[in-house]
């Protein structure tokens, strides 16, 4: 059994940050699936909003207010605030510690226009921020390697809950196949979210949802899992990203007949109208024929911003669309369409980023979340661009901070490790001793295709109806699934058959998610309830597990500090 | 038709060496290498490991040997690679490997943080906000700083696979974006550390590692920068440096006392050990083997043709230069 005051499982924006912040105050362990620097905080792109006023007149207010409206309402507006007032700070410490952010004539940071937000506010480092922010943290993480012990290529099998509080994890080693206990005062879980689910997705492969699927068995609620953010510009047939910086820097989306579409959706804001409008504009079109050759995608249009601005503002975009599709955008249009994106939905915590359980806000002792996976709530039903990369940042150094408090006073409260290991060993053991004989891959293709087609961009009561039969049966076939390799060096087929039976389990608590929710706020859209309802559904979804695995909804209020819900028009 | 595709297989844990075994993939359009690994793993042979994470190219998990060559796997299309119906591919090299295409990556971890790659800022300075920095500035860290530790330049190294103490490419090109960077205090004690034995004056460049390289961050350009700012910083007492410096004066000539326009063999070693009684006696076990072998540089080079020009176009380099430093 290992022993340390703090365990932080995942080694993104979030959980470095955390790290840092506790490091040489109490002795840190960070376990990731990857290495650090894989982490997908490193594939976000186009920038960290902050209210830093560098490019043009901006407020903190400003930023509050347009993340508030962008949320759909359903944002809390006292985490908000929060987040918008501590943005400013957090950045100039990042760039303090060697963040190599793009500049302006002044040699001030840049910062450039994005959806949804009144001001240019996008800090940026070309269109490679969450790159720059990463490898800054990661080298920050270097520097404190004395009082940080790093377990990379271990993957979470349990949380460690007794007495209702949180007493370390349990893990497998990737390398050699042997699970393992943490002990700890403290546990932080960092794990980002769960993209994965759908077909046609911007999310790395490990976005399965591992920390909140494993916080959700250990009887923590999980809450506004239905909300999925879905990016308008995926590179078709692929899903990976493309920047919104395309449009903040003047790109157009046209359709089939060539037209600028958003005219019609967003007449104002035109492109850079939040992520929700512009997906469903897409959507739209797209539906109704308006494609590009009547095909499922639309144009992303570039050209006319020049080969120079393209290659010093858009570097990695134009090298992506020449290696996945074989387009230069300095030539040609590039072929986008809808893809799944940001968790806007996780475990339940407040502020602090102190796990909650329900609208009481009953505190899980020493359990923590930060980051994609947890829910503070700071985006509600829609994220604005730029600001995931901020609730990492803001998210990671205020539960640093909290956390740390928290173990300075804590102990090692005691954990039976032998049920423990029994415990996490069974996770392992259902699926190498069991002689199964169904294909996980199917399994896993008919999920991703079950999400994109009945839980996407649109939803319908038939739709969710048929996904929920679906995935039942689904998660019956997965009882008998297939492992093929026995061994324990390196077994990468378990630790994909372990992140199938969390998107598994999380695909059925977004679906409850949505059937339930009878209105479209966000990134939530019913065709059949095309309007929000603020009288029935202002509130957070909060999923319990209940029994074998069947879900129990409950709610919680929305925090209304000072907007009060009106009808979100750009 | 498929492609044949030969995947390396190894267990470190029971097989003495790794070999290669054949699949046949049906290589859907526009697939990429990564989606074709998926293919063998998900459809044919589900103990067949390699890592994976972002699959557009920006985490660095999926780098291995294609044909002989590193590349990410995510980032290349197969069609691209499949040569005759075939392609091989291979684990990174100069790394040992733990199964299949999974090397150990700890030794490239270690070389790493053996540059103290992190920013050490002059704490002396206090700023409220951000501290400033020119774009033109910010320019010179900007391609070190797309570096994506996929280990593809490490595992081509040329020099790593006889010395595995050298620093390498992608720690190089990490030490670069710190020397560079205007806000970092350390400069002097960096240049000192990365010209000591193992450092920048080791590699030789032979160009793999920025040919390799997936990422702007091109190790070479960054290392001959690293050299370029040693050298113009004084940090020349080193043999490295001194070879480079023995190498102008043999060529360029000496500054204001004429001469150049050819290669010394014989000047360039003793010049770049320090002239030095101990630095002669270093170099004798070699000479004598190359005297033995016949190997030896004539004692008076031969006088090339039209040597003038070659002092000339020294000459116009060195006043490019100056009119470049105004």
């Amino acid at each position: 059994m290992r022993k340390h005051d703090v365990v932080i499982v995942g080694s993104g924006l979030a959980g470095l940050r955390a790290a840092i912040e506790m490091a040489g105050r109490v002795d840190v362990a960070v376990v990731t699936k990857v290495y650090p620097s894989r982490s997908h905080s490193g594939a976000a792109q186009g920038g960290v909003a902050a209210a830093m006023a560098n490019s043009s007149e901006d407020s903190v207010e400003s930023h509050f207010f347009d993340t508030v409206k962008g949320s759909d309402y359903l944002g809390d507006q006292d985490a908000i605030e929060m987040m918008t007032k501590d943005a400013p700070v957090t950045i100039t410490e990042l760039e303090k510690m060697g963040c190599v952010f793009s500049r302006d004539e002044q040699g001030r940071i840049a910062q450039r226009e994005f959806g949804g937000h009144s001001h240019p506010r996008a800090c940026y480092a070309a269109d490679r921020t969450g790159h720059a922010l990463l490898h800054t943290l990661f080298e920050q993480s270097m520097k404190y390697k004395k009082n940080i012990t790093f377990y990379s290529e271990f993957y979470l099998l349990t949380l460690i809950m007794e007495e209702g509080t949180a007493r370390g994890i349990t893990m497998m080693n990737i390398k050699n196949g042997d699970v393992e206990v943490i002990h700890a005062k403290t546990v932080l879980f960092a794990t980002g979210g769960y993209g994965r689910a759908f077909k046609i997705t911007s999310n790395a492969f490990a976005c399965t949802g591992d920390g909140i699927m494993t916080a959700y068995r250990a009887g923590v609620p999980v809450e506004d899992m239905e909300f999925v953010q879905f990016h308008p510009t995926g590179l078709y047939g692929q899903g990976i990203l493309m920047s919104e910086a395309c449009r903040g820097e003047g790109g157009y989306l046209l359709n089939g007949k060539g037209e600028r579409f958003m005219e019609k959706y967003a007449k104002s804001k035109m492109e850079l109208a939040p992520r929700d409008i512009v997906s469903r504009a897409e959507q739209t079109e797209i539906n109704e024929g308006r494609g590009i050759d009547g095909k499922d995608f639309i144009n992303l249009e570039l050209r006319h911003l020049g080969r120079e601005k393209i290659l010093e503002r858009l570097p990695q975009i134009r090298q992506l669309a020449i290696d996945f599709l074989g387009v230069d955008c300095i030539d040609h249009p590039i072929p986008i369409q809808p893809t799944a994106h940001y968790s806007m939905g996780g475990i339940p915590v407040d502020v602090d980023c102190h796990v909650i359980t329900d609208a009481e806000k009953t505190k899980v002792p020493g359990f923590y979340a930060a980051g994609e996976c947890a829910c503070v709530s700071v985006h509600g039903a829609n994220r604005l661009g730029t600001n995931s990369l901020l609730d990492a940042s803001v998210f990671g150094r205020r539960a640093g901070k909290a956390a740390l408090e928290f173990t300075l006073k804590a102990k090692h409260e005691k954990i039976s490790e032998a049920d423990e290991m029994r415990k996490a060993k069974k996770r392992l053991d259902d699926l190498l001793v069991t002689p199964g004989t169904e294909s996980a891959n199917d399994i896993r293709t008919e999920l991703k295709e079950t999400m994109s087609t009945h839980v996407g961009v649109y939803r319908t009561e038939e739709g969710l109806r048929f996904a929920q039969g679906k995935l039942k049966a689904l998660r019956h076939r997965f009882k008998n699934v297939r492992v093929t390799d026995k061994g324990k060096l390196f077994n990468t087929e378990i630790i994909e058959a372990l992140e199938l039976s969390n998107m598994l389990e999380y695909s059925e608590v977004i679906v409850a998610g949505a059937m339930a929710r009878k209105e479209s706020r966000g990134g939530h859209a019913r065709v059949d309830y095309p309007k929000r309802d603020d009288v029935n559904f202002l509130r957070h979804t909060l999923a319990h597990r209940i029994g074998d695995g069947a879900v129990r909804l409950k709610y919680k209020p929305v925090s209304i500090t000072k907007y009060q819900p009106e009808e979100r028009k750009y | 038709m498929g492609a044949k595709f030969f995947v390396s297989r190894y267990n470190s844990e029971v097989d003495a060496k790794a070999h290669l075994q054949e699949f046949t993939v049906v290589v859907p359009k526009g697939a990429t290498l990564l989606d074709c690994l998926n293919i063998i793993k998900w459809e044919q042979d589900g103990t067949f490991s390699f890592r994976m994470s972002c699959r557009s190219a920006i985490c660095g998990s999926c780098a291995v040997r294609v044909n002989g060559h590193a590349r990410l796997a995510c980032k290349t299309q197969a069609a691209d690679v499949i040569v005759d119906g075939e392609v091989t591919i291979e684990p990174l090299g100069n790394l040992p490997v733990i199964r299949d295409l999974i090397v150990d990556l700890e030794p490239f971890w270690e070389s790493l943080e053996r540059v103290k790659p992190w920013l050490v800022p002059d704490e002396t300075k206090k700023f409220d906000r951000e501290r400033l920095q020119s774009h033109h500035d910010q320019l010179k860290i900007d391609a070190a700083s797309t570096c994506i530790m996929c280990g593809s330049c490490y595992s081509d190294c040329n020099v790593l696979n006889v010395d595995k103490m050298f620093l390498g490419p992608a720690s190089l090109a990490k030490a670069q974006r710190f020397v560079f960077d205007t806000r970092d205090s350390e400069k002097e004690a960096r240049l000192d550390f990365l010209s000591q034995v193992n450092g920048m004056w080791d590699c030789t460049h032979c160009a793999e590692c920025s040919t390799r390289c997936p990422t702007e961050a091109k190790p070479l350009e960054r290392i001959i920068e690293l050299r370029q700012e040693a050298v113009n910083s004084g940090f020349t007492n080193n043999n490295g440096a001194r070879h480079v410096l023995g190498f102008r004066e043999s060529i360029g000539g000496f500054k204001g006392k004429g001469g150049g326009g050819m290669l010394n063999e014989n000047y360039l070693p003793l010049r770049s050990v320090g002239l030095s009684l101990g630095g002669m006696l270093s170099l004798l076990p070699v000479g004598i083997r190359m005297i033995m072998r016949g190997k030896n540089p004539p004692m008076i080079p031969h006088i090339i043709d039209k040597i003038g020009e070659v002092r000339k176009m020294f000459r116009r380099f060195d006043e490019y230069r100056k009119e470049g430093e105004k």
